[in-house]
């Protein structure tokens, strides 16, 4: 079964070699912004990793909590945007997306892929960890993937917003946003975002934070132009 | 949407609506076990009867008792179940949910239904069923293979040590199988309920059975919705009836693999490193 499954990988991804996804030069309109947010947003609280050694020494600093980290000029992280309606029959996206367990922490914080996109889950850390999505929509499971587990290769059936927790390391919390739409993006830490490949058309842009809710955005596309789409999302201190 | 297409779509739609209703067909009515076959329109009055106070009338697990009970009843709207023959991520077999109605949960509020007849058991297994679309969308995993338990050597149960510690058992269920690793007391399910990890003091009974092959089955597909992962893809199956004939001697029991280890450890026990963060192994 997983032998199989790779080779389907390998099928896509020979196949969609000469195409890549998001190339350098995208033909096609580019929709790109900032995310910003009003009113007061929760601290990042330090993250006590005392009950695992091996990551206390990874970490020379502590690392903070990432389910709200705002910026400079109130920008926000971690925001996926994404089109939620519009597209127009768009080659899906196909090449692998990356997860890593590492330093007890979720890199990256918030990982965006399509429905049936392949996903791989690596543990980069010299012990445990069990990875344990807690999907609604689609079926949920938890594995565990002790040191020098072979990476787990997967993909999500429908679009959710799935919750990610490790069940040793409570402090461990990430996100898979599984979506429809081949164009998506989460924002770095400037709250920045760019959607690029979009065909002439009239686009619903949806930005979602896992605390500060979904906004959206109608975006008409004429050419190969670049367009903005600025959100501003409201902040909860709790 | 303009408006004077906005009737004709609507109209349409209700066109497909009713086709829809009428070519599809009825939901998972049904369950099999063994020769019998349970009817879910048999199972609502039993469900009303003797389910419906805890696990509720919306089966979402929030029964009027709810609030008192821990851990909390299941919701068999999501669907996910613990106890399972089937692979993490896979809906149970009707046998598995059988199992589960006639044996209760030794851990939980949840009694076993003996009393109940068979066929009765089956009937609610039906009903249980209707509460979540994806019996229809989805068929249950394929059920894990339990092959047949080696001889017990003292050489087995000491891998099965070494793999209590390299697999990080011991993180939830404490060096000794008392429930009391360094994660035990943070520990929450799919709810964020807190819940405790399994004491192998507690006695001859695990959640999901008792027999030798209910444990192997236990931590190889993982007990969905609680912090209790599939070891599945980690461990081989002689790995995994090391890692059983291990864990039945953390139990407060006269079993086989107690005695042999006694033994072993009352003339041996020296040469043990202690299990936690830099122990196992000999």
């Amino acid at each position: 079964m997983i032998a199989r499954f790779s080779a389907l990988v390998a099928l896509v991804a020979l196949a969609s070699g000469t195409t890549p996804r998001e190339p350098h030069r995208p033909a096609g309109g580019t929709i790109s912004g900032k995310v910003t947010f009003t009113g007061t947003p929760p601290k990042a609280k330090p993250i006590d990793m005392s009950k695992e050694p091996n990551c206390v020494t990874q970490h020379p600093t502590p690392v903070t909590t990432e389910d709200a980290v705002t910026g400079p000029g109130n920008s926000v992280r971690y925001v996926v945007v994404y089109i939620a309606a519009g597209d127009q029959g768009a080659a899906p996206a196909t090449d692998t997306v990356r997860y890593d367990q590492k330093g007890c922490q979720y890199i990256p914080h918030v990982a965006a892929m399509q429905v049936h996109q392949p996903l791989t889950i690596y543990n980069d850390d010299p012990h445990s960890h069990n990875i344990h999505p807690l999907a609604r929509v689609n079926a949920e499971w938890n594995k565990s993937q002790p040191k020098g587990a072979p990476p787990i290769r997967t993909a999500w059936d429908e679009p959710e917003f799935i919750a990610l927790k490790c069940n040793v390391h409570p402090w461990m919390h990430g996100y898979f946003a599984v979506l429809s739409t081949p164009h998506f993006a989460v924002t770095d830490s400037s709250g920045a975002f760019s959607l690029s490949g979009l065909p002439p058309g009239k686009y619903t842009v949806t930005a979602w934070h896992e605390r500060f809710g979904t906004q959206s955005l109608e975006v008409t596309i004429a050419g190969s132009e670049t367009k903005p789409a600025n959100f501003v999302l409201t902040a909860r201190p709790y | 949407m303009r408006p004077h297409t906005g009737w004709v779509s609507f109209r349409s739609a209700c066109g497909v609506v009713l086709l829809l209703a009428r070519a599809t067909p009825a939901p998972a009515q049904e369950a099999h076990v063994g020769n019998r076959t349970g009817h879910a329109k048999a199972g609502k009055p039993l469900y009303q009867r003797y389910c419906v106070g805890c696990h509720g009338q919306d089966g979402d697990g929030n029964g009027e008792n709810a609030a008192w009970i821990d851990p909390k009843p299941r919701d068999f709207t999501t669907p996910v179940f613990k106890c399972r023959s089937t692979p993490t991520g896979t809906l149970p077999t009707d046998a598995d949910l059988f199992n589960a109605v006639t044996r209760g949960f030794v851990t939980t509020n949840m009694p076993p239904w003996r009393p109940l007849t068979e066929q009765n058991r089956v009937d609610l297994v039906a009903f249980i069923k209707t509460f979540s679309k994806r019996w229809q969308t989805a068929k249950p995993g394929a059920p894990l293979t339990v092959p047949p338990e080696p001889v017990l050597t003292i050489q087995g149960i000491l891998h099965g040590r070494e793999l209590y510690q390299r697999m990080e058992c011991w993180k939830c269920h404490g060096p000794a199988g008392h429930g009391d690793g360094p994660s035990a007391h943070d520990l929450t399910d799919n709810k964020d309920n807190p819940i405790r990890p399994y004491d192998f003091r507690s006695g001859t009974r695990f959640m999901c059975g008792e027999t030798n092959q209910d444990l192997y089955r236990i931590f190889m597909t993982g007990l969905d919705g609680s912090p209790m992962p599939s070891f599945a893809d980690q461990l081989k199956p002689a790995d995994g009836w090391d890692l059983v004939h291990f864990l039945r001697t953390l139990q407060p029991l006269q079993t086989r693999e107690a005695a042999i280890w006694r033994e072993w450890v009352a003339t041996h026990g020296s040469e043990l490193k202690p299990i936690g963060p830099e122990g196992g192994g000999r």
